[in-house]
């Protein structure tokens, strides 16, 4: 029998801890273009080089494919999440890189896909000098679209993007016995995460292999450095209090950022049921004590 | 909701703005009897030409050939007024929200300055439709008006923003100085369409005859089109927009002012 409050998947260990995420704001960019293949290209191109605020300013990511029922134009389309600190900030990075990634794709447009929110960044509205004034609008059922006239024919893009209220960093760790089985559970994870609507992993391939601790113990400067207690190589080193239990040697996060709370509770639910594989001796989570941010997500309530 | 029969048709024009869901819908059915209307220079009471039954309230229905009744509508903000019949003069003129929908012909200045709502006309529309008034600057500046039928001279003169699609033909000067928004010609137009224009945007899915002023550009399937047509696809009117059935050939103009105005003239792709 397990220990009182002990949990177990399929014989994998669920710590009885919590991840712990913080405030972010995040817009919805919707991306179509005359094939599914082109518009992924651009969410791509796009939601390249954006895996954690620390480094790339925003975190970015593909949210789903999108039927051409599902677009506003009647294409294809992808729906792609930034999220970054505040509205003013993140309102720069989608000019960038709505401006270097989208506009330069062939055949693409791009729309705002979250008309809801309350505040607002203007994009469409700034890109639109790139038409040296040749640019032409249309204003539609309240909203303002810019024709900006391009090589290839015309670039359609919202004047303003909606920008909501969000959760960063969500996330939980696959301890396993060798790199082989964290990788394949890993794997399995982001597999069934990123069906989950309103979420994105923002990490390569969704999974992360340098998992980090607040600051940094001997370069004041750092703002994050590695999680020393999750480095298997680390183990009984002077110094390091490792966290991690006998016969683990391989460690992979699994990061994820959403729209709301419940995104990321589907979304992490989802990813440690698929995680509990063969190999897996422990799924546990980012829990620095409070100081990362004040949203807490239990382990042990995911699974319910 | 509130009807209003027409007892006789009028000998001259009516003036009834006061025939709004606005003015009705905060009055009982018998201060609705006495609302003022004009008669050439006369004042008199509603119920002198209509016969008003039921619930006072946002809706508002008129029966009967009202073709001689002007400025039904007038600066609306909201609710609906449905016309079994005809409509005169000015309808909706200035409205700024609301529906209206007329289901035989509605007369000139239909929509004329109207900044939102909607305006459905089932039969033939006269001219002036969301045009600016004479002296004014500026036409519809939003809102979508959509007829069946045909429409007069000079529709969507000095527009600004905002949608018009006409089923039948139209007749000269469509898009007279237009500064803005979008006239969609389902059966093409006659003589002049878009002389002066500044910017906006004419749709024809038939060939018409162009000023000289204006110049070819290209034959592409603009973007922006395909939300159009997804927004009239609601409203029942088929856009083709889908580089498998044809393409737009864009015509810039009107160098005579000199605009930045465009036609797009549909070419379906041949069979």
């Amino acid at each position: 029998m397990p220990p009182d409050g002990e949990r177990r998947v399929r014989g994998v260990r669920i710590a009885d801890t919590f991840a712990e995420a913080f405030d972010m704001r995040a817009a919805r960019v919707v991306i179509t273009a005359q094939s599914s293949t082109w518009a992924r290209t651009a969410a791509q191109s796009m939601t390249g080089f954006a895996t954690s605020v620390i480094g790339c300013k925003v975190e970015a990511g593909i949210e789903a494919d999108l039927l051409p029922e599902e677009t506003p134009d009647g294409r294809p389309g992808v729906s792609v999440l930034v999220f970054g600190f505040d509205a003013a900030g993140l309102g720069q990075r989608l000019v960038d890189r709505v401006g270097q990634a989208v506009l330069t794709c062939p055949t693409t447009a791009c729309f705002d896909g979250a008309p809801q929110a309350a505040e607002r960044v203007i994009v469409g509205g700034l890109l639109r000098h790139f038409g040296d004034r040749f640019q032409s609008s249309k204003f539609l059922d309240g909203w303002r679209y810019w024709r900006i006239p391009v090589m290839e024919g015309e670039f359609l893009v919202q004047e303003a993007f909606g920008v909501q209220k969000a959760i960063g960093g969500g996330n939980f760790l696959i301890l396993g016995k060798d790199q082989r089985a964290a990788l394949s559970a890993a794997e399995a994870a982001v597999d069934a995460m990123r069906r989950i609507r309103g979420v994105i992993l923002p990490f390569p391939g969704g999974i992360v292999r340098s998992g980090s601790k607040v600051g940094a113990r001997r370069y004041k400067k750092m703002i994050a450095s590695t999680n020393d207690a999750y480095c298997p190589t680390l183990r009984g080193r002077v110094g390091v209090t490792s966290a991690l239990p006998p016969g683990v040697n391989s460690v992979l996060e699994i990061v994820v950022d959403g729209l709301d709370r419940q995104a990321i509770e589907n979304a992490l639910g989802a990813g440690i049921e698929a995680a509990c594989r063969p190999g897996v001796i422990e799924i546990t989570a980012g829990n620095y004590g409070g100081r990362l941010g004040k949203h807490q997500f239990h382990l042990h309530q995911m699974m319910r | 909701m509130i009807t209003l029969t027409l007892k006789e048709a009028p000998s001259v024009p009516l003036e009834a703005d006061m025939l709004s869901p606005d003015a009705i819908a905060p009055l009982t059915i018998e201060e609705i009897r006495a609302l003022p209307v004009y008669l050439g220079k006369r004042q008199r009471r509603v119920d002198d030409f209509f016969t008003v039954e039921g619930e006072p309230g946002d809706e508002l229905e008129i029966r009967g050939d009202a073709r001689r009744v002007k400025w039904i509508g007038r600066g609306m903000t909201r609710g609906r007024i449905r016309i079994l019949g005809n409509a005169g003069m000015h309808l909706g003129g200035s409205m700024k929200g609301g529906s209206i929908d007329v289901s035989g012909d509605a007369g000139d200045w239909l929509g004329a300055e109207m900044s939102g709502g909607f305006v459905h006309v089932h039969g033939n529309a006269g001219g002036q439709v969301g045009a600016a008034y004479r002296g004014s600057l500026s036409g519809m500046t939003d809102g979508t008006i959509l007829i069946d039928g045909s429409a007069g001279l000079e529709v969507g003169m000095r527009m600004k923003r905002g949608t018009i699609a006409v089923g039948g033909l139209v007749r000269d000067f469509a898009g007279l100085q237009m500064k803005g928004g979008t006239i969609i010609l389902r059966s093409g137009a006659e003589l002049r369409t878009g002389a002066w224009m500044n910017r906006g945007t004419i749709v024809s899915l038939q060939p018409i005859p162009l000023l000289p002023t204006f110049a070819y550009a290209a034959t592409y399937n603009p973007a922006f089109l395909r939300l159009y047509a997804k927004h009239l696809a609601t409203l029942g009117i088929d856009l083709p927009c889908d580089e498998g059935e044809g393409a737009y050939q864009r015509y810039t103009g009107d160098a005579a002012v000199p605009g930045k105005g465009e036609i797009l003239v549909w070419r379906p792709r041949a069979s």
